[in-house]
């Protein structure tokens, strides 16, 4: 701390100071909110000064940095809370105005606790509900790639955790700059893709390996505007027994701090999540990224799900973003309650923290409990049996005020009221104006070769030299597999199957288009959805329920946060429209380096209940001879396709989301999977129906003929778009000659129609709509064009 | 011994995470299988009321020093003697993935003259290097003296997956050649690696998942009560854990990794 008029030093024996705000000007206001790190704004300085004004005292540190972790972008989502004007209407909070409206309009009876809880929570199969939640890690994985990772992965799990329910899987979803990005190019400060893609799948698959909770379900894109800012998304679900789910905390309950020991590791992580990344953002930054040891979480998850089972504790939190600031902050608020907390007890990984640095930082596998008094000493004990250090550290109070003591000393008196009151932030949006242009290429003459090089294209490419990293089957539940078969294809979803004595599964799929979010946020957002939703759909998932991550620049910057605006009003209309809640949802924004923003960029992952898994269905061939229909209509949709990325261009047709013809649909599909109907069923995303049928062929070892003049379609007259475009909505579905007639009786009014068939000749032969097989190739070639690009030692 | 009175101890520690589905597999099977911590077990110095003891997969201790190194220290400081009697009761030990790591470090595999001091093998990490986590094919190859493979004919191919980073099996390079005709002539070689017509996989990645010896997957003891294999019997259990159930028209009901607590099971129901 500089040696200013502002900041003196208290006669404690620790360190705290006061730091003069009393008669600061809003140039000083300014100085100390950079120079202490909080990441505040004068106007939130100036409501902080007024306060203290009142109070006719200065704030110490510890008053500050809990203020500002409190406030912080990262904790309290200030964006998505606060007021935007665009285009001359107000709008009073997204989140409100969106998201959760969306799913207070479909009020699904199935649906626990959305929104409220530290995961979604929804009801399952015999008293037991799901938990789900999907957190983002991008800067701390931007600054220290594997540690950055394997912390997003522990921190979602305690969020998990955090509502009583055992971790059942989890998922990664991961975004990077290209891996032959030019060395050259690099500016400063910025680590090469390949690095920090070999350092994130590294932690990723350290942390939920170590933890033995299987990563079931991720995707990896490449985007030039991640190589700054990579993008790293990772999700947990959760089995919950109802009856067990405490939360009736009360003054008077014990504040108990569980797990790892607290050090400087992890200070400031929310401030440095809600800016962007510069230059120096390693020097400054490195001790925001905290450091895993999954094994600790592993024994505080034993003894927390014993706590549980025995109703010893009245309330859980993890220790998150602001670590116990955040935590102990939002319990006692929750509970209506002020809370006493004595910093001295915390047990530290070294001695000489100061009391601020106790209270902020976000040190690895901590959770908190409130337990009542009578049942402390048996809480203490379970944590004990297991090895986990756990401490009483305070108590929940009648009186609403956050009092901090240290040795002693008071260190922080805050009123609650006044905490949780952060000033209503006020942000211009204006809607992007962007002309795109759709190229004009004439139409290559091979089309093999094509297809070829789309399925070597990265975000197509085979990620199984990653996927087999992660154990996938750890607990022995994993029912449909992210790797299926033999040839290791690509199902569209994952299935658990968590309860012994239930056949019910939990199917995990996941939506994400950022190429099309150049060209339109709101579309790139609805296909989000449906991508997510179909490919639910596609292994017999039913009853689904959406979690919304958001990964978005600077939301100062009117554009960007137009889009937003954009993004969410798809949320809002697709959402009501497939009747698929959000039950939970994040945002991570300042997502900018020295390169530039990322791209819009929308994570929808969807989690369905399939009622029974033996009906579960895969994405591979079964039998020669069957029949293969494509259900839904295709459009002329190239625009942030991967085949006009191959030919160097972004275009302007995205493809669109038409929700209620798309719902009906699915509906009609479910029930032809219900039925027994479906033999192997795939999604259609990036590379169309030629890279999605080449997928059914190889991963089930049988080739397949195909003709291009029986697909539905509007205004398509080029083989290549047929083939390529990305519209929406689109499924493959193989059926048995026997099932033909009641497979058609079921999609009666729905697009689809029968256009080819399976064969026992190993190759993917596609009759065009004018020439004669368009595409004719041994399956052996696409599986080995698709392996290539990222097999290992990339 | 009826069924129902067979016990199992499923030890586990920090970083154990198998145990459920290892405990699952055995209680389908009928018999009564408990899983505890080793301090409990060092509290309450019940070992002996176990019949079997299972050492399942995990990262015990977050195997920051070596794939199992850890936990077998603290048992040879802390159970020894419990142990040692277990053994020399020959009582069946079975270590799974991370528990076949621990048997090793201890000396109980494939402790050739008992139990040795210093391991004789070692499970290294895989090359190529990595975590792998896959369906593999294993060829039966014991002639009838591991109990847990017994109801198994010999040549017999089963189809397990394995997950790990640290699976390679090795001898002392200068003693390789002698160790494994040790192996060959007191029946101790369990399982190996092999395609699925069952043709070895003579090291070829990724017929061999991680590099070992011989394409050894999994060893027992001379008395045959001591079995430690890599890949995860657990789950295999069950048909739709299979990687390839939608696809099959009839699918058996239970998996291949069923063959090996049944082993077991039927040894101490004929045995005790």
């Amino acid at each position: 701390m500089t040696q200013s008029s502002l900041y003196s030093s208290r006669d404690t024996p620790f360190s705290l100071h006061e730091i003069n705000t009393q008669n600061a000007s809003d140039q000083q206001l300014l100085e100390i909110s950079s120079e202490l790190g909080l990441g505040l704004s004068l106007q939130e300085m100036k409501q902080v000064q007024a306060y203290f004004q009142a109070q006719k005292r200065n704030p110490t540190d510890v008053e500050l940095q809990t203020i500002a972790q409190t406030w912080s972008e990262h904790c309290y989502h200030k964006t998505f809370k606060g007021k935007i004007r665009i285009d001359g209407k107000e709008i009073n909070s997204l989140f409100k105005t969106y998201i959760a409206k969306a799913t207070r309009e479909i009020n699904p009876r199935w649906c626990v606790s959305v929104f409220e809880d530290n995961a979604g929570i929804i009801s399952f199969d015999r008293g037991y509900a799901i938990a789900a939640k999907v957190e983002t890690h991008n800067h701390p994985s931007a600054v220290e790639p594997f540690g950055g990772a394997a912390t997003g992965v522990g921190g979602v799990i305690r969020d998990v955790l955090g509502v009583w329910a055992d971790p059942i899987a989890c998922t990664d979803v991961l975004g990077f700059g290209p891996l032959d990005y030019d060395y050259t190019k690099l500016p400063a400060g910025v680590k090469h893709p390949k690095y920090v893609y070999m350092g994130v799948t590294a932690g990723i698959g350290a942390y939920g390996n170590n933890m033995g909770i299987p990563t079931v379900n991720g995707a990896i894109y490449f985007d030039e505007s991640y190589t700054g800012n990579v993008v790293v998304y990772c999700g947990c679900i959760g089995l919950l027994p109802l009856r067990k789910f405490r939360k009736n905390a009360q003054a008077g309950h014990v504040i108990v701090v569980a797990g790892g020991k607290t050090g400087r590791d992890g200070i400031h992580g929310v401030t440095f999540a809600s800016a962007e990344l510069t230059e120096k953002s390693e020097e400054v930054s490195r001790p925001a990224v905290q450091i895993a040891d999954p094994i600790e979480e592993e024994k505080l998850k034993r003894a927390l799900m014993e706590i549980r089972d025995r109703e010893f504790a009245s309330a859980t939190t993890d220790l998150g973003g602001g670590g116990m600031s955040s935590a102990v902050g939002e319990t006692a608020e929750r509970f209506g309650c002020g809370a006493t907390v004595d910093l001295s007890k915390v047990p530290l990984k070294y001695a000489g923290l100061a009391p601020w640095e106790i209270f902020v930082s976000e040190s690895q596998e901590r959770m908190l409990l409130t337990v009542p008094p009578e049942n402390l000493e048996q809480a203490l004990a379970v944590f004990e049996k297991e090895g986990v250090e756990a401490t009483a550290v305070g108590k929940l109070t009648r009186e609403k005020r956050l009092q901090l003591s240290f040795e002693g000393v008071t260190v922080a008196d805050i009123d609650m009221q006044f905490l949780f009151k952060p000033p209503e932030s006020m942000k211009t949006a204006t809607y992007p104006v962007v002309s795109f242009e759709e190229p004009e290429f004439p139409e290559p003459e091979n089309l093999t070769e094509a297809l070829l090089q789309l399925l070597s294209a990265p975000n197509i490419a085979s990620k199984e030299s990653v996927v087999r990293t992660y154990d996938h089957e750890v607990k022995g539940n994993t029912a449909l597999k992210p790797l299926h078969g033999k040839y290791a294809g690509p199902n569209d979803a994952s299935i658990i199957k968590p309860l012994d004595n239930s056949w019910k599964g939990v199917a995990i799929s996941c939506g994400m288009n950022p190429n099309y979010g150049k060209i339109d946020a709101y579309w790139m957002a609805a296909a989000a959805i449906d991508e997510a939703v179909r490919n639910n759909v596609a292994v017999g998932g039913r009853r689904i329920a959406l979690l919304d991550n958001f990964v978005w620049g600077n939301p100062e910057k009117p554009e960007r946060l137009g889009s937003l605006v954009r993004a969410c009003e798809a949320c809002y209309d697709i959402a009501t429209a497939y009747r698929t809640p959000f039950i939970s949802g994040k945002d991570s924004l300042y997502n900018e380096s020295p390169i530039g923003a990322v791209t819009p960029t929308l994570l929808i992952t969807a989690v369905g209940i399939v009622p029974d898994i033996r009906s579960a269905v895969s994405m591979d061939l079964k039998t020669p001879g069957n029949l293969l229909y494509l259900v839904g209509n295709t459009y002329p949709e190239l625009g942030g396709s991967e085949y006009y990325k191959l030919k160097g261009f972004l275009g302007k047709s995205v493809p669109k989301t038409r929700a209620t013809q798309a719902r009906k649909t699915y509906y009609a599909l479910t029930k032809a999977v219900g039925e027994g109907v479906v033999k192997a069923c795939h999604d259609l995303s990036e590379g169309g129906l030629a890279v999605a049928a080449a997928e059914m062929a190889f991963a089930g070892g049988y080739g397949l003929e195909m003709d291009l003049r029986a697909v539905p379609r509007k205004l398509i007259t080029r083989d290549d778009f047929l083939l390529f475009s990305e519209s929406n909505s689109r499924i493959l579905v193989e059926v048995t000659e026997k099932d033909r007639e009641e497979f058609e009786k079921l999609m009666k009014g729905r697009v689809h129609a029968e256009i080819g068939r399976v064969t026992k000749n190993p190759r993917l032969i596609i009759q065009g709509l004018k020439r004669p097989a368009v595409v004719d190739v041994p399956i052996a070639d696409l599986r080995a064009s698709w392996k290539r690009t990222l097999s290992s030692g990339v | 011994m009826k069924r129902e009175e067979i016990k199992v101890c499923v030890m586990r520690v920090g970083g154990t995470n198998c145990d459920a589905e290892t405990q699952r597999a055995f209680q389908e099977l009928g018999v009564q299988a408990e899983t505890l911590h080793l301090n409990e077990l060092i509290k309450r110095r019940n070992l002996l009321d176990y019949q079997v003891l299972v050492f399942p997969g995990g990262f015990s201790f977050g195997d920051y020093v070596r794939a199992g190194v850890i936990l077998a220290r603290w048992l040879s400081a802390e159970l020894d003697k419990e142990l040692k009697t277990f053994i020399e009761e020959n009582r069946p030990i079975l270590g799974i993935c991370n528990g076949f790591q621990v048997l090793v470090e201890y000396g109980l595999l494939p402790g050739f003259e008992g139990v040795s001091a210093y391991p004789e093998a070692t499970l290294a990490t895989n090359i190529p290097q990595g975590y792998n986590c896959r369906w593999i094919h294993l060829k039966h190859e014991n002639k009838g003296k591991c109990i847990f493979t017994n109801k198994i004919p010999t040549g017999k191919v089963l189809h397990i997956p394995v997950a790990h980073s640290e699976g390679r099996f090795l001898f002392p390079k200068e003693k390789e050649q002698q160790l494994l005709d040790k192996l060959y002539e007191n029946d101790m070689l369990v399982l190996r690696y092999c395609n699925e017509s069952g043709e070895y996989a003579e090291g070829s990645y990724p017929t061999n998942p991680n590099g070992s010896f011989h394409d050894i997957a999994g060893i027992c003891n001379r008395e045959g009560t001591i079995f430690g294999l890599m890949p995860h019997p657990e789950r295999a259990l069950y048909w739709w854990q299979q990687p390839d159930w939608t696809r099959r028209e009839q699918v058996p009901q239970y998996g291949d990794g069923k063959l090996i607590f049944e082993s077991l099971i039927d040894h101490l129901t004929k045995r005790f």
